[in-house]
């Protein structure tokens, strides 16, 4: 190919692309981050500040909903890992065959119904006229209906459940990798099981671990219905005071500026995850 | 005869080097050239000229007189076999094969009547619907051949074709390929670093070094009076010693050895001097395991480090005047036990024996 | 650890049991979801009272059966109307992203890479806030400087395709560029060696390659769209998706019916995943 046809075939290329992530990606979030400054004086004179940002770090119920959001998507995401990681293990390495292909397939179905039907599956379990707390009064544990949705528990099982399959799929990938010889090799030195994980296993399937554990947190820390609907109206999510902002009160400079708060939030973890464990985002991701 | 490839001072430069350095070559209809050299020779380079992937900086490309440079690849009438094949796995055999010949629009019952017939040629009767992965590595290797074969080129060429087949499977296609090319009457121009593949199948081997050729011979020309020391190491198994030259007459050089023996072989090229700095290359199986049979033929003593058994190809290895050599054990009980350090006599014919200027001298 | 590794029975045991469990919580929330769909209740939970297909079927006597809910049907119809099109523009867009990253060498390029990655790591509210925020207010301000209205950047279907087709169009191209990568450059040059043109080559040579790919990112794409309800909600004007509209079902309050999408749902997702594996095992053969 000469000079001219490939320069011709990268533009041709080159600018579906730029026009899909300058339209819809990038300019979007630049002007979000613009109105995030704008303070509206009247109907229609506009002036830039910090107000919104003030705002967010004088009223309690903002910061504290923002740190809570976190630490639960933190604490979600290294739950789903140490769930999902044994699990991972046992496709990867001692299913055999058609068990294999079963598992992992068996570990996909839930992933087939959208997370409205995943979280409506477990409300019918958890509330109060639900499944668990028919039997728990059935085999006599308990007197009356039991409540167990609209608690934290509630909130975390269901964004456990939401991210399982997006932790499984890197961690089988990397562990299937993983060549078995590795580990017959530590216990052939002396090692023993702990030792063998934490040398030989877990150094192999860090880079499956950490893009499992962003794309969860980032799920986390994104989801909307799971928090709103098993969590009650106590229980306070980010993305639920956003919503709030945009759609019911429309205070869209407001909106923004907590937008604003959660993208850098879940930017500087991905970061930190990236940078403590030595990776990249496009050998995590890509 | 006419010649079917002609090129004249080809170059292809990457940045300041050149892969392939003023080459020219001349291939005559129905041969089988080989093109020989180490990896990273430039070959493959050369390769892509001739097929149209890449284009020369200098020098032209003739094929049946008509010139070739400005040709692009699906205009020349050359095909090619990949180092891996290059099947392609979306189709099944016949769509393989038969993808050329839709290329030039030759209408569908033509087109399954030729597939047919060369799937007969290369040994496949009726494998038109298996799908490429299903076959055999040998079974593969002859669909790569037909799919090029049925559009009857002038000129075929093979990029390496036997190097992801095991050995047994490679001595044996190595015999067929020579037959198919017999046969089908094509001129095929053929690289590899394996120089056994280039001596048993070729009529005329190329041997190339840094983006040039250094000797262009038939093999057994190559093996018995190689023009390079590159050559005569490369081609074959070879021993070198080296000296001071010390004597010369009538075609034969004298080597002083480090040790203080004296050894003498036949010149390369007239020229050498006494005093400067020479190597003798002398083949494994023209070393005797005896004092020197006749007058005037050179003899060394070595002792033994170990036997290397290998059947018909098994050898002793020796050292001698620090230098490690390698000599034939013949197993027909011509020659007793030779016991690991015990010491030999090892003798040879001059004539058979080479001697070039050692490089820088 | 391993098969080669002894193991102790008990441990065996444990894991075993482990793994039970896991499954079953993997799979009771859809199992009970399905089963009230077919419960002859007016209210998603036991007692159990006999099997009844009306939540799909009955009409007027105080049940509503899916099939004639109008509301959830033009909510189904908008959701695949969509889907469609976000898979079209999305599968188009991630095939050329796919050429321009695998084969194609910039200045710059791992750079666009990284922002070719970023949708992925923006939660998907956000993504939708950003895009109303700056469509939306373009067009208020068109209309109140200039008198302009610019319907198409109000929120509803051109908004909701916009804001899908932002994240899944990076999901697409990673399935696709991911198989272009395996694909052997060698295959191209034979077929220009045989007497193709490039352009032949590419549609007899590369595209069947990479056609799996391509029927998996478009069933991925579909599905994605399907389910989102993040990204969609903020986005959605007066014609409303299946997943919001079934949302502000909920918070009304759950009826068997509900319970009926939620099956119709699975069933769907089950068979297009169904036809993709098949096609793709097909052609792994």
């Amino acid at each position: 190919m000469n000079a001219s046809a490939s320069r011709l075939s990268l533009c041709l290329l080159i600018t579906p692309f730029a026009l899909w992530i300058l339209l819809l990606v990038l300019l979007p979030h630049l002007q979000m981050l613009r109105v995030s400054f704008q303070v509206r004086e009247s109907w229609d004179t506009i002036s830039w500040g910090v107000q919104q940002y003030q705002n967010f770090f004088s009223e309690s119920y903002y910061w504290r909903t923002f740190l809570r959001t976190g630490l639960m998507s933190l604490f979600t995401t290294f739950l789903t890992l140490i769930i999902a990681f044994p699990i991972a293990w046992y496709i990867a390495k001692l299913a055999r065959g058609r068990a294999k292909g079963l598992l992992f397939f068996a570990c996909l179905i839930p992933f087939w119904a959208s997370e409205l039907v995943r979280t409506y599956g477990w409300m019918i379990l958890l509330r109060e006229s639900g499944l668990f707390s028919t039997w728990l009064q059935y085999l006599g544990f308990a007197d009356g209906p039991v409540e167990m949705l609209y608690n934290d528990v509630a909130v975390i099982i269901g964004l456990v459940y939401n991210g399982l399959l997006f932790m499984l799929v890197p961690l089988v990938t990397t562990l299937e990798g993983m060549d078995d010889n590795l580990v017959e090799a530590g216990y052939d030195l002396g090692g023993n099981h702990f030792t063998v994980l934490r040398e030989v296993v877990v150094p192999w399937a860090m880079p499956g671990v950490v893009s499992g554990s962003i794309v969860v947190f980032m799920l986390t820390l994104g989801s909307y219905l799971t928090p709103i609907l098993m969590g009650g109206k106590d229980s306070a999510w980010f993305t639920g005071q956003i919503f709030t902002q945009f759609i019911t009160r429309f205070n869209w400079e407001q909106g923004a500026a907590l937008g604003v708060l959660l993208l850098v939030l879940s930017s500087v973890m991905v970061w930190l995850g990236l940078r403590l464990t030595g990776q990249s985002l496009r050998k995590v991701m890509g | 005869m006419d010649s079917d490839l002609f090129c004249t001072d080809l170059i292809r430069r990457f940045g300041s080097h050149a892969a392939v350095d003023r080459v020219s070559l001349d291939v005559p209809a129905g041969t089988f050239f080989s093109i020989l050299g180490p990896s990273g020779c430039g070959k493959t380079t050369l390769l892509r000229l001739l097929a149209g992937f890449d284009r020369p900086d200098e020098g032209d490309i003739h094929i049946r007189g008509q010139r070739m440079n400005e040709v692009p690849p699906n205009r020349r009438p050359v095909n090619m076999v990949f180092q891996h094949l290059a099947l392609f796995p979306t189709m099944s055999v016949g769509d393989n094969i038969g993808y050329g010949l839709r290329r030039k629009k030759v209408p569908a019952a033509e087109r399954s009547k030729r597939v047919a017939r060369v799937l007969e040629q290369v040994g496949l009767p009726g494998l038109e619907s298996r799908n490429p992965q299903q076959l055999s590595g040998g079974q593969r290797q002859r669909v790569a051949l037909a799919r090029c074969l049925v559009l009857e080129p002038t000129l075929l060429l093979l990029d390496e074709p036997l190097g992801a087949l095991d050995l047994k499977l490679r001595e044996q296609m190595k015999i067929e390929l020579k037959h198919l090319q017999k046969a089908f009457g094509t001129t095929f121009v053929y690289i590899t670093h394996d120089q056994s593949e280039a001596m048993v199948m070729s009529d005329q081997v190329a041997v190339m070094r840094n983006g040039q050729f250094d000797q262009v011979a038939p093999p057994e020309t190559l093996y018995r009076a190689p023009e390079t020391p590159f050559v005569a190491d490369f081609v074959g198994d070879n021993n070198r010693l080296s000296g001071e030259v010390v004597g010369l007459q009538e075609g034969i050089a004298e080597l002083l050895l480090a040790s203080g023996e004296r050894v003498s072989g036949k010149l390369a090229f007239p020229g050498l001097k006494v005093g400067q700095r020479a190597n003798l290359f002398i083949r494994p199986e023209s070393l005797m395991l005896t004092p020197a049979a006749a007058t005037g033929y050179a003899s060394l003593r070595a002792s033994v480090t170990t036997t290397l058994f290998d059947g018909a190809n098994s050898r002793v290895e020796a050292e001698a005047s620090g230098q490690t050599l390698f000599a034939r054990l013949p197993q027909d009980g011509s020659v007793g036990r030779v016991a690991p350090e015990s010491a030999i006599d090892l003798s040879w014919n001059p004539q058979l024996a080479t001697v070039f200027a050692e490089a820088g001298t | 650890m391993i098969r080669s590794v002894p193991r102790s029975s008990s441990f065996d045991g444990l894991y075993l049991t482990y793994l039970l469990v896991f499954f079953v919580y993997l799979s009771l929330p859809l199992l009970v979801t399905a089963a009230f769909a077919f419960n002859d209740a007016s209210f998603p939970s036991l007692p159990w009272k006999g099997f009844t297909l009306d939540w799909y079927f009955a009409e007027g006597s105080g049940r509503t059966g899916l099939f004639h809910d109008d509301g959830l049907l033009s909510a189904l119809w908008v959701s695949v109307i969509v889907a469609f099109w976000v898979t079209l523009i999305s599968v188009a867009l991630g095939c050329l992203n796919a050429i321009l990253f695998e084969r194609l060498e910039f200045r710059g390029k791992e750079l666009l890479y990284v922002i070719m990655l970023l949708p992925l790591v923006i939660p998907g509210v956000i993504l939708g806030v950003s895009i109303l925020v700056f469509y939306s207010g373009m067009a208020n301000d068109a209309s109140s400087l200039w008198g302009i209205e610019l319907d198409v950047f109000r929120p509803g279907l051109p908004l909701v395709v916009g804001g899908q087709v932002a994240f899944i169009t990076t999901l697409c191209t990673l399935v696709i560029a991911a198989r272009l990568r395996k694909f052997d450059r060698q295959l191209e040059e034979a077929a220009l060696n045989l007497g193709a043109t490039p352009v032949v080559a590419w549609f007899t040579v590369t595209l069947p390659w990479l056609l799996p790919s391509i029927f998996g990112a478009a069933a991925m794409a579909f599905l994605m769209s399907f389910e989102n309800f993040n990204t969609t909600v903020m986005l959605t004007g007066s014609d409303t998706p299946l997943t919001v509209a079934l949302f502000n079902r909920l918070r009304e309050g759950s009826t068997p019916v509900l319970n009926a999408v939620a099956v119709l749902l699975m069933v769907g997702s089950a068979v297009l995943a169904v036809l993709v594996m098949g096609r793709s095992s097909e052609s792994a053969r």
